[in-house]
């Protein structure tokens, strides 16, 4: 097969492990014209708020980026659901010619009085900026009004990457952090960042540390509260799970309150295990806490071991592709699919940093492509040539891998199964199982001349 | 009497933005991609929403503004997006279709391509078609009658005449375009059918991944569009603006006829006529049949929808000719909603449907689902057809809801929703009818195992 041919501007975000120097060039933002799989500044800041459930989250902009954002997160709420309306001030032509500031206004305005949220967060989306609207202006007359926190999340599209996005996310997050009452807080409380309860996720894990006796104090933004972020600063320590998206607020909470932070993550046995034992190791004060820790371990590795070994039988050998937002995520599945015998042959992710990607270099075997930023191309290709038998992605990747005739786990933020703690692992050995295993891959043919004219079977 | 002021925002809204038709129009052309020119986040938005409803790979370019550009213009990115697709696509055409953003900015982005083919000549590029697609203009239909138009205009060249049948069909389904080209060949007709996404957009497994999808319309047949001898248009709005094949007429004298999409019997008839006419001959006995059972079928299950009434809502076109169908068996489109701007939905029901004022019919035109949600309330229809958006009135006020349209993202299969024609019409009846008798059975007391 010929060697793909990476386009110029993308030539440093590619690499094959045990080949080619790594200088992995990432960061940047995506090249024009490469059918890039990432999304914009506004994605970024709206993935991160949307599961603060009762927020009012007001789209300011054309309705095409709230049309499109209207629900798609599989973030669960213990209680109320503001956040799974779409909201938008669907600026026409006059808006744009005359300005949308007024318009803006009265939305919010009508909108605060019906639904009567806790706070308001108002994203200024990519004509916004253009057309000088003074949303900051809008944001401070209604805070005053109604008494409550109005927020502009300033994310136009342009203004960067996804990453931008979560740090305008962050700062949001950050003027309410600090606001609210500490004082009834317990003394072995943590909050969690970047953990956004989809499929409940962030229950399963909420759990797990109250059995260890730790307070779990505001989980950032799973099942997420306005309250909660007011209060945040009253934590002892910030676990951070998505480090891509909220190592930023971590920084300041560092700096403004000195509450220190770890990094963890919930994915796979072993990153599961250390987030619990390296929180029970920061309250080494309280060694019960250690000990609690490892009866949780013991009790939940009981009781999805025999499963799990199940899957590991089948799996065994198998090859895995994975393509995720953040490239941390990836150095846990990794780790999740070797329990299972697996093999990964390409490890990729749309806003890896530096670090992440040295990580990934670390841990992947010889001959593993790592890849920032990928497109459609890329990724069939790759993956066609590493012969893998599955993809991890998300719903653009999941066409992708059903047409070169793989299986497909979906490790996205649309997810409706729990995929982390010891339940997750043994959910995503389930899916991984009941995709690849499938006796559907039969039926297809698997070609490896990729490009080339082939006959249908 | 003063009412209550109306909502300046959309709660839920029941409409897309323009560019998302365009990339679909796009889509219905062999060995074309897409560019939009704007934010990463359009392309990939967009892809996203369609990739959920289709079910296929769907690669969409954008030319990834950043701040500079957002100041400078877009001119430098375009250009370079547009050799990165060719470099990797090699596609025969490439649409390009702007944002609020580059169309904010002022970026004219024909003067772009201008610039750029003079700048690549001698290149062998592709063919390049601009389509203007604003977000805050119009809905994703607008886009879609725009890309329509503009690739027609920019590709239409005087031949020889012949006695071809240029078929624009606006936004159906796959399932329905294959329908359709069935028809048109059962009639022995010699047609273009555009855009064509019956294949691009609902492929059977490749053995690979392709980057050009095969199927879609052929270029040759879309220059040969000016040298057909009737244009037939579907959808009622698409009468009213500017369209491709109003510019067939003008330009080249082509004959136009404008229909509404084909939605049951007498729809379909007025189809079946104008292939009639072109192909010089009698409506095949196939499609007697077909009309004949459809018939049938309506006898069978007439009690069932008689003074039923439903909630229509989605795109106007398919709303109208939902409506007329809805009226032709007897239901009653009691709520018909369309989040287009408002102007063109009543006027178009109106002609629809005779005894319009009679039939107590609630309009809502420019309307999000919270106001589709105000109406269905207060008139308590006992069936909803529409997209799968839908859902959540469906689930809080109880009411079934048959998929139809565009999206349907909770549903397996919804590329191959028939609506058009006797056989879709008649598939589309039983899903109304089974969906009555469904409902009807799981809230009876004692259940029933005969109808």
């Amino acid at each position: 097969m010929e060697k793909l041919k990476i386009l110029e501007g993308r030539r440093g975000q590619v690499f094959e492990k045990g080949k080619d120097a790594f200088k992995l060039n990432c960061g940047v933002k995506s090249t024009s014209g490469a059918v890039s799989q990432r999304a914009c500044v506004f994605c970024g800041s709206r993935v991160v708020l949307y599961p603060i459930t009762d927020a009012l989250h007001l789209v300011h902009g054309p309705i095409g980026c709230a049309a499109y954002t209207w629900d798609i997160r599989g973030s669960m709420s213990s209680g109320p659901v503001i956040n799974r309306h779409s909201f938008s001030t669907d600026l026409r032509e006059i808006d744009v010619i005359y300005g949308g500031a007024e318009k803006l206004y009265k939305a919010a305005s009508q909108l605060i009085d019906k639904h009567k949220p806790e706070a308001a967060f108002i994203y200024s989306t990519c004509i916004v900026g253009l057309i000088g609207d003074d949303v900051e202006a809008v944001c401070k007359k209604l805070s005053e009004e109604k008494k409550i926190p109005v927020i502009n999340v300033d994310s136009a599209g342009f203004k960067g990457t996804k990453k931008d996005g979560y740090k305008a996310a962050c700062e949001s997050i950050a003027k309410l952090v600090g606001t609210g009452d500490i004082s009834m807080i317990a003394p072995y409380s943590i909050n969690i960042l970047g953990e956004f309860n989809l499929a409940g996720e962030a229950w399963i894990i909420k759990d797990y540390y109250t059995r260890m006796g730790v307070n779990v104090n505001a989980v950032i933004t799973g099942d997420g509260r306005v309250a909660d972020l007011k209060r945040a600063h009253g934590a002892a320590l910030n676990v951070v799970q998505c480090a891509g998206s909220m190592t930023y607020l971590a920084e300041i909470m560092k700096k403004k309150y000195n509450i220190p932070f770890i990094r963890v993550s919930y994915f796979g046995l072993d990153d599961m295990t250390s987030a619990l034992y390296d929180v029970a190791a920061f309250f080494e004060k309280n060694p019960e806490i250690n000990e609690r820790a490892g009866m949780v371990v013991k009790d939940e590795m009981d009781a999805i071991m025999p499963g799990l070994l199940r899957y590991r039988k089948a799996l065994s050998g198998k090859k895995a592709a994975l393509y995720v937002g953040g490239a941390f995520k990836a150095f846990s599945l990794i780790k999740a699919l070797r329990v299972l015998g697996m093999d990964v042959v390409l490890a990729g992710s749309q806003t890896g940093n530096k670090e992440d990607y040295e990580d990934l270099k670390k841990i992947c075997d010889d001959g593993a492509i790592i890849i920032d930023d990928a497109n459609p191309q890329e990724l069939s290709r790759y993956i066609t040539e590493k012969k893998a038998d599955v993809l991890i992605g998300g719903v653009k990747e999941r066409p992708i891998a059903y047409k070169i005739g793989i299986g497909f786990c979906d490790h996205n933020h649309e997810r409706k199964i729990p995929l982390a703690g010891y339940a997750g692992m043994l959910n995503f050995a389930g899916e991984v199982y009941s995709s690849v295993m499938s006796p559907v891959w039969k039926l297809v043919l698997r070609n490896d001349t990729f490009g080339q004219k082939r006959s249908r079977p | 009497m003063k009412t209550k002021e109306a909502p300046a925002a959309v709660t839920n809204a029941c409409k897309l933005c323009s560019p998302l038709g365009a990339v679909l129009a796009f889509k219905g052309i062999e060995g074309a991609v897409c560019i939009l020119h704007g934010s990463q986040g359009c392309a990939t938005y967009i892809r996203r929403y369609m990739i959920s409803h289709y079910k296929e790979p769907l690669d969409v370019a954008s030319s990834s503004f950043s701040e500079d550009t957002a100041i400078f213009g877009g001119s430098f990115t375009l250009m370079q997006g547009l050799d990165n697709l060719i470099k990797q696509y090699r596609p025969a055409l490439i649409g390009v279709a702007t944002t609020c953003l580059s169309e904010t900015i002022g970026d004219d982005a024909g003067r772009i391509l201008h610039d750029y083919k003079k700048e690549r000549a001698g290149q062998g590029l592709p063919v390049l078609i601009k389509v203007s697609t604003a977000a805050y203009k119009g809905t994703h239909a607008d886009g879609f009658v725009s890309a329509v138009r503009e690739t027609v205009e920019a590709l239409a060249k005087k031949g020889t005449k012949n006695d071809s049948v240029n078929i624009f069909p606006g936004m159906l389904s796959p399932e329905d375009l294959r329908n359709i080209k069935e028809t048109a060949e059962v009639f022995g007709l010699r047609y273009t059918l555009f855009p064509d996404y019956s294949e691009t957009l609902d492929a059977g497994q490749w053995g690979g991944y392709e980057l050009l999808p095969p199927g879609g319309t052929p270029l040759e047949a879309l220059t040969d569009t000016a040298n057909a001898a009737v244009t037939i248009e579907l959808g009622n709005s698409a009468g009213q603006g500017e369209t491709a094949g109003k510019y067939l007429q003008k330009e080249f004298g082509v004959k136009r006829a404008s229909l509404p999409v084909p939605i049951g019997v007498k729809a379909t008839d007025l189809f079946m006529e104008e292939l009639e006419k072109a192909a010089g001959k009698q409506i095949p006995d196939k499609y007697l049949k077909e009309r004949g059972r459809l018939i049938d079928s309506y006898v069978d299950g007439h009690k069932y929808v008689f003074g039923v009434k439903a909630a229509v809502f989605g795109e106007e076109d398919l709303v109208v000719s939902m409506a007329a169908f809805l009226d032709e068996i007897g239901m009653i489109p009691s709520v018909c909603a369309s989040g287009a701007p408002a102007g063109k939905l009543e006027n178009l029901l109106r002609e629809a449907i005779p005894d319009f004022d009679a039939k107590e019919i609630t309009v809502l035109e420019d309307a999000d689902f919270e106001l589709i949600e105000q109406a269905v309330k207060k008139i308590s229809p006992k069936i909803m057809i529409g997209s799968s958006k839908g859902y959540k009135i469906s689930r809080k006020l109880n009411i079934p809801l048959v998929r139809c349209g565009f999206p349907v993202h909770d549903r397996a299969g919804g590329a191959r929703i028939a609506h058009v024609l006797y056989k879709g019409s008649q598939q589309l009846f039983d899903r109304i009818v089974n969906k009555l008798l469904e409902d009807a059975q799981e809230n009876s007391a004692a259940g029933f195992s005969y109808m």
